[in-house]
């Protein structure tokens, strides 16, 4: 009964291939390699202790979990049930909802929150008076907490005196006015509107900052040639903006994916579900129903989709934008 | 870089100090208190009394740690899911504590008060007590009822409260047609709804088959769906604040502000209903009265059971002997009488009744000392997650997205697999 990492083949192999590799090395190079590897394990020790102790360990944790039926209390779960948690979440309707929901709202950022950030940060690249107060402006809100936000928001959209529906009323759009988030076909877009207010100054200082690497001698020939302001952006100013925006969906997207505080403090949720995402069904059963080896599920599942679109990006979209860092550095070596 | 590795230094040694402190001291002790008292004046009585104790008992320190209701229960999920409850923490009983027993995070009280449990009456005791022991001391007991504006229901012409669902289905469409918003509901947090469904299943269905029901896993008998009908009469009569599916509860426009600033004529809620109106809003004063749930025509349950819980403090399973003893001190007549006057709570021990000061909570206290049944909270009597799910069930039937049989079919399926 040995196990397998222990008889002599297993442990061989792996040993075998450098050594036949570095063999053709003269003596002096091995030595100086060797020392490299020394410093560099010295360097990244503490951090890949942190890393493997809080992100890598709880990972394993949670997969381990996540195959349990177990109500969080009292050591360690017991009872094993393999995949049920599983099988049972891609039948409920909740989590089927949750998935849907977080299409659509990773839908609309990134065909409406983007471009308007984009816009913004285009219009506040002109000369202008008081260009640094508005860039303030747009970008505060990024700086308030997603729970006083969020309460900001509820009082805003309060269908009786809220600020939303007494403005609509005053300018005479009474037809507009809307119960928001106590509406199960409104609550979404109201969920929506917040998130854009919120997050958008983000994006629009990050396009901005892109904007300024963009040296202003293109525009300038291409202005000489005769291209109008929107040729300059469309042929110059957006392809090289390309890895600003790139980046931007990304971390849009993924700040979708998880979203849970917004939406806790606007709705918990609600009205029947109608604005639920994954975290905040993940809360529902881990904590107010203390069935945590089906939320631990919920929270795997949506690792797994953050992941697997993390590292398909990175393969297909972002590889453009890091090839040529990786490769430098490979010269260099 | 230096004066910060001297802070850390600094920062380490006092540390230290402090647990050699601890040890060598054997006798100084630390209970820590987790309860809910964050309103005034409950706030500031217990913190008095934690203080008497202190006085009287120099080797003990109580830390009082008061968490706001709804933030406590996801504060104690994860302290107790992590293994450890605090000395002393609120508990509304029931089978969330059941669970905590299981997981024997729970001091068995017992034997420890067998000489002054006595004191306390039977039906605020009920919830804490499993196969004959005593897990927690009751504090407070209170139930749940409508809670109306007497000069709205004048307004449409009531002159009394009903005693019956059809009277109340009536005065519902009295006020809707004198132009006033029958009833505030907090849509957005659930429990609120889920008063209506647990009344009326008490009502129709009867005391002993809520809890056979409990013990079978099957809400689907017809009295349930018969429950989940009757309320469906109700949400057709439209009879809701505008927007109520968002409402909170305590938030400046939730439930206890609409009815507080007379924007809704009722709300069915517990005895904490008059404090927290007070607080939201500017608060109905003597045009503010209580009814009980109304009794359903033909239901087997009587109109005198009641509805409700109350709060009570479990202690940790590896807490101090001084821990209960604190408890001893706040459940001793002379100071627990203290609390019940100043309005926070209601009367757990007997021959208390008379410090109610309240006219509306002296009507709870006295309807609650002559009730014939009583029924703990449905959210906490039962597992966690049968109770959430009771309460998002009823939500969906208010919102009109499920069926009264589908609500006894899910919480049926819920209970089933757990």
């Amino acid at each position: 009964m040995t196990p397998p990492a222990l008889t002599g083949e297993r442990s061989e192999s792996p040993a075998a291939h450098p050594r036949t590799a570095r063999a053709q090395a003269p003596p002096e190079a091995r030595r100086r390699r060797f020392r490299g590897l020394v410093t560099i394990t010295l360097f990244l020790l503490p951090a890949l202790v942190l890393f493997t102790l809080l992100v890598l360990v709880p990972i394993a944790v949670a997969g381990y979990t996540s195959l349990f039926k177990w109500n969080g209390l009292g050591g360690l779960p017991t009872q094993f049930i393999g995949l049920d948690n599983f099988t049972r979440m891609f039948g409920d309707e909740i989590f089927l909802g949750d998935l849907w929901r977080g299409l659509i709202l990773i839908v609309l950022s990134v065909t409406i929150q983007l471009p308007l950030a984009l816009g913004i940060a285009m219009l506040l690249n002109q000369k202008m008076r008081g260009r640094a107060v508005y860039r303030m402006l747009f970008f505060a809100p990024y700086m308030l907490s997603e729970v006083i936000t969020g309460v900001l928001f509820t009082m805003i959209l309060s269908p009786d005196e809220g600020l939303a529906n007494q403005v609509l009323g005053a300018v005479g759009l009474e037809s507009l006015e809307s119960e928001w988030l106590g509406n199960p076909s409104t609550v979404l877009v109201s969920v929506f509107i917040v998130m854009t207010w919120k997050y958008f100054g983000f994006h629009m200082i990050l396009y901005l900052a892109g904007r300024q690497g963009i040296p202003k001698e293109l525009g300038e020939a291409a202005s000489i040639d005769g291209a109008s302001a929107w040729e300059q952006f469309r042929y110059i100013t957006l392809p090289l903006l390309g890895p600003t925006i790139r980046i931007s969906v990304f971390l849009s997207v993924i700040g979708a994916i998880q979203l849970f505080d917004l939406v806790w403090v606007l709705t918990s949720g609600g009205p029947i579900h109608s604005s639920e995402t994954m975290a905040v069904t993940m809360f529902q059963f881990g904590f107010k129903r203390s069935q945590v080896g089906y939320g631990t599920a919920i929270s795997v599942v949506m690792f797994l989709i953050s992941l697997i679109f993390a590292l398909g990006y990175q393969r297909y979209v972002l590889r453009r934008d890091t090839e040529g860092a990786i490769t430098t550095m490979r010269d260099q070596r | 870089m230096f004066a910060t590795a001297a802070l850390v230094l600094a920062g380490c040694s006092s540390q230290g100090g402090d647990g050699a402190a601890d040890k060598t001291a054997s006798e100084k002790v630390t209970v820590e208190w987790w309860n809910i008292a964050t309103t005034e004046p409950w706030k500031s009585l217990l913190a008095e009394q934690a203080k008497a104790y202190e006085a009287a008992h120099p080797n003990v320190t109580i830390k009082n740690v008061p968490i706001e209701n709804e933030a406590f229960k996801a504060k104690i999920a994860t302290a107790t899911q992590s293994g450890k409850a605090p000395d002393i923490y609120a508990t509304w009983g029931g089978g969330v504590l059941q669970q905590q027993i299981d997981a024997g995070l729970v001091k068995d009280l017992s034997a420890d008060t067998a000489s002054w449990i006595g004191n306390f009456t039977p039906a605020s005791l009920q919830a804490y007590q499993f196969d004959g022991k005593t897990y927690a001391i009751p504090d407070d007991i209170g139930m749940v009822g409508f809670w109306y504006n007497k000069a709205l229901f004048a307004k449409a012409g009531i002159t009394e409260p009903p005693g019956t669902w059809s009277q109340f289905l009536d005065d519902v469409k009295k006020l809707k047609t004198a132009g006033v918003t029958p009833i505030a509901l907090a849509g957005k947090e659930k429990w609120p709804g889920h008063y209506y469904w647990a009344y009326l299943a008490m009502r129709i269905a009867g005391l002993d088959a809520l809890k056979q029901a409990g013990a079978d896993h099957d809400f689907t008998k017809p009295e349930f769906v018969s429950a989940g009908e009757h309320l469906k009469q109700l949400v057709d009569l439209q009879p809701f604040q505008k927007g109520f599916l968002g409402a909170g509860y305590s938030t400046p426009d939730g439930q206890a502000a609409t009815v507080s600033n007379g924007k809704a004529a009722m709300e069915l809620m517990g005895q904490w209903a008059p404090a927290v109106e007070n607080d939201a809003g500017k608060g109905l004063g003597e045009n503010l009265g209580f009814f009980p749930f109304p009794a359903v025509e033909g239901g087997k349950g009587s109109a005198t059971d009641a509805f409700g819980g109350g709060g009570g403090y479990a202690v940790g399973a590896n807490a101090p002997a001084e821990a209960l003893d604190f408890l001893k001190f706040l459940h001793d007549p002379a100071q627990h009488r203290k609390v019940v006057e100043s309005g926070a709570i209601l009367p757990v021990l007997k021959d208390e009744e008379d410090a109610v000061k309240d006219p509306n909570l002296a009507v709870v206290a006295k309807t609650l000392a002559s009730a014939t049944g009583f029924q703990l909270y449905l959210d906490q009597a039962y597992p966690p997650a049968v109770g959430q799910e009771v309460n998002d069930s009823v939500a969906a039937l208010i919102a009109g997205s499920k069926s009264p049989e589908e609500v006894a079919q899910a919480i049926t399926e819920t209970a089933k697999s757990e």
